[in-house]
């Protein structure tokens, strides 16, 4: 290995750490209510429209931003109101999705031919290039990074409430359905910021791995939720130290290998269950369906 | 794509005689013909079972297999059936019990996905060959077949069809009503490997035709249209072939006039028929008011 530089004099080093982090932060807030929502199919459906939805906008012209925000987010929102209470079916969602992406190899078509480029605008849109921010660019991406964090935070309560126990959230008069677009346009957001990070194949994993495991080592929702975007965030440096430091390893793949490796040691420390049946389970979600099956009278 | 045809003629059989005198199409028919009934007929199941998701992550990760396959100089075939299979059994390791069981399933599912599609991208990268290459691998063409290619997939086909043909009452009996099924003595878990295993299987035979990214169209969008339109499961099966089949030629005939891909006129068609399906099953239910939800595994 070569000597390396100071990393902190590497100005595309700064730019990608200060994106990465508001963008591996807001991805982690997001992903919790994600993957405690049972919704984490749906964060696939999005990557594979945030690659349509960029590839769009490159064929036509226009700023990639607009393309990738403008899909997911109206994807998002589609999702939600095809499904009963702002959760689609996974039908749907593949049946939309698998065409949203032969849409996506049309533009993809459209652009490498008008444009006489070659095929590298699709790779870099679906891997990601986040050593390749500029500052403005990341100045940008971490603002509207922080802004889906705070609007996420501004809703935590109201949605989690929503999310454990729809019933009983609708019948004290919190606005179920509102919350559950509202989540999703999120989703969107975030899903679109982490395109330009890891790219739109691998944002999947920023969503599902850092709140997997929270989910599994925290119990209560506060914490799991502060794990989440916490472990999010670390990876992201993790990953992004161990590109700079490895010669040839591509960012995106360094940030999922910390993720998954983070997400497969929190299988190892799960508590077994059966040895005491009254405590808590695994799974927030889990310990919380049951403590409702045991209180709720029988559903007809 | 061919240059020198004289275009589309509506004499339907002059047509089809000059697309089949070319050897590529004759290839491309014959290899469609087997995608579409095997795809269709594990599509079905999965609808049914509710797996979209993961049958999405099995259909991508033959990416990572191909081009770890070629960094390592070995038949790309090894690598998708490798990886296909793998994830198939990772994924059928946890169980999928009670509600949250889902949820569980489908985080593990995702970081699978995510980080095996960033172990394709490793790959390409170490590879350092053509980046054109990965377009190839995900998006594929049916326009390049070698015969050794097809006797791989009709090998698969037969095997995988076989196999589901010995166990598909009891599977269908099993992914309906899993609970008294297991009553009854039927093995629902091993079952439910065994169907993960077939779909991998069969996915690692398509994707080294269709590419990575199109097989998911075909297994979903066939299955869910006919599961619109109908609830009996012979009749299902047999619409969702024929659909798959129509889509599949339909695709191949308009692509070979048109210099977009394949994989654009396929999922647009699939998902076009879907639609008008859901269309259709709803101005019919709102004119015969049969309450929805009748029909089995129908749309919800």
């Amino acid at each position: 290995m070569t000597v390396l530089a100071d990393p902190f004099a590497q100005p595309f080093l700064m730019h990608a750490l200060l994106a990465g982090s508001a963008i591996a932060a807001a991805c982690g807030l997001v992903g919790y209510f994600l993957v405690l929502r049972a919704q984490v199919f749906t964060g696939d459906a999005l990557s594979h429209v945030a690659f349509t939805g960029a590839l769009a906008a490159l064929a036509l012209g226009y700023d990639l931003r607009l393309g990738l925000f403008g899909a997911t987010i109206a994807a998002a929102l589609l999702l939600g109101a095809l499904g009963r209470s702002g959760r689609a079916d996974d039908v749907v969602i593949g049946s939309v999705f698998s065409w949203v992406l032969g849409l996506g190899v049309f533009f993809l078509t459209l652009y490498t031919t008008s444009r006489s480029t070659h095929g590298n605008a699709g790779v870099s849109v679906l891997f990601g290039s986040i050593f390749g921010l500029s500052a403005g660019q990341a100045r940008t991406a971490a603002l509207i990074a922080a802004a889906v964090g705070l609007l996420l935070l501004a809703i935590a309560r109201p949605l989690l409430f929503a999310s454990l126990d729809e019933a009983v959230a609708t019948a004290r008069g919190v606005p179920v359905r509102l919350l559950g677009f509202a989540f999703l346009a999120l989703v969107g957001a975030a899903a679109a910021e982490a395109t330009q990070a890891v790219g739109a194949l691998l944002l999947l994993g920023l969503l599902a791995a850092p709140a997997g495991a929270a989910q599994r080592l925290a119990h209560s929702p506060y914490p799991g939720l502060a794990l989440s975007c916490a472990l999010a965030v670390g990876e992201l440096w993790a990953g992004l130290a161990l590109a700079y430091a490895v010669p040839g390893m591509p960012p995106s793949f360094a940030i999922l290998a910390c993720a998954t490796a983070v997400y497969a040691a929190a299988f190892a420390v799960r508590p077994r269950r059966r040895r005491h049946p009254n405590r808590p389970g695994p799974t927030l979600a889990r310990t919380l369906e049951e403590r409702r099956v045991r209180q709720a009278p029988r559903a007809p | 794509m061919a240059a020198a045809d004289p275009g589309w003629s509506w004499n339907v059989f002059a047509d089809l005689e000059r697309i089949w005198s070319y050897p590529f199409m004759v290839a491309a028919f014959w290899a469609g013909t087997v995608v579409a009934v095997l795809a269709g007929v594990l599509g079905w199941f999965m609808v049914l079972r509710r797996q979209s998701f993961i049958g999405h992550t099995l259909a991508v990760v033959g990416f990572p297999g191909a081009a770890g396959a070629t960094l390592l100089g070995v038949s790309a075939l090894a690598g998708y059936f490798v990886f296909c299979l793998a994830a198939a059994l990772v994924v059928a390791a946890v169980p999928r019990e009670g509600r949250f069981g889902g949820a569980e399933e489908s985080v593990l599912t995702g970081a699978v996905q995510a980080f095996l599609l960033a172990c394709g991208y490793l790959f390409v990268a170490l590879y350092r060959g053509s980046l054109g290459g990965v377009n190839a691998l995900l998006f594929g063409s049916f326009l390049g077949i070698t015969t050794g290619q097809v006797a791989v997939l009709v090998t698969v086909a037969a095997a995988v069809l076989a196999v589901l043909a010995a166990v598909g009452r009891r599977l269908l009996y099993a992914s309906v009503d899993p609970a008294v099924a297991a009553g009854r003595g039927v093995p629902v878990r091993r079952l439910s490997v065994l169907f993960l295993v077939l779909l991998g299987a069969a996915t690692a035979a398509t994707s080294q035709i269709t590419g990575t990214l199109l097989v998911f169209a075909l297994l979903v969008m066939p299955a869910a249209t006919a599961q619109t339109l109908t609830g009996r499961p012979g009749r299902g099966l047999a619409l969702t072939v024929v659909i798959a089949l129509l889509v599949t030629w339909a695709a191949l005939i308009v692509a070979f006039y048109s210099p977009y891909p394949i994989g654009f006129f396929l999922t647009t068609l699939a998902f076009g028929g879907y639609l008008l399906a859901r269309v259709g099953r709803t101005v019919v239910l709102r004119l015969t008011r049969v309450p929805a939800g009748q029909a089995l595994g129908g749309a919800r």
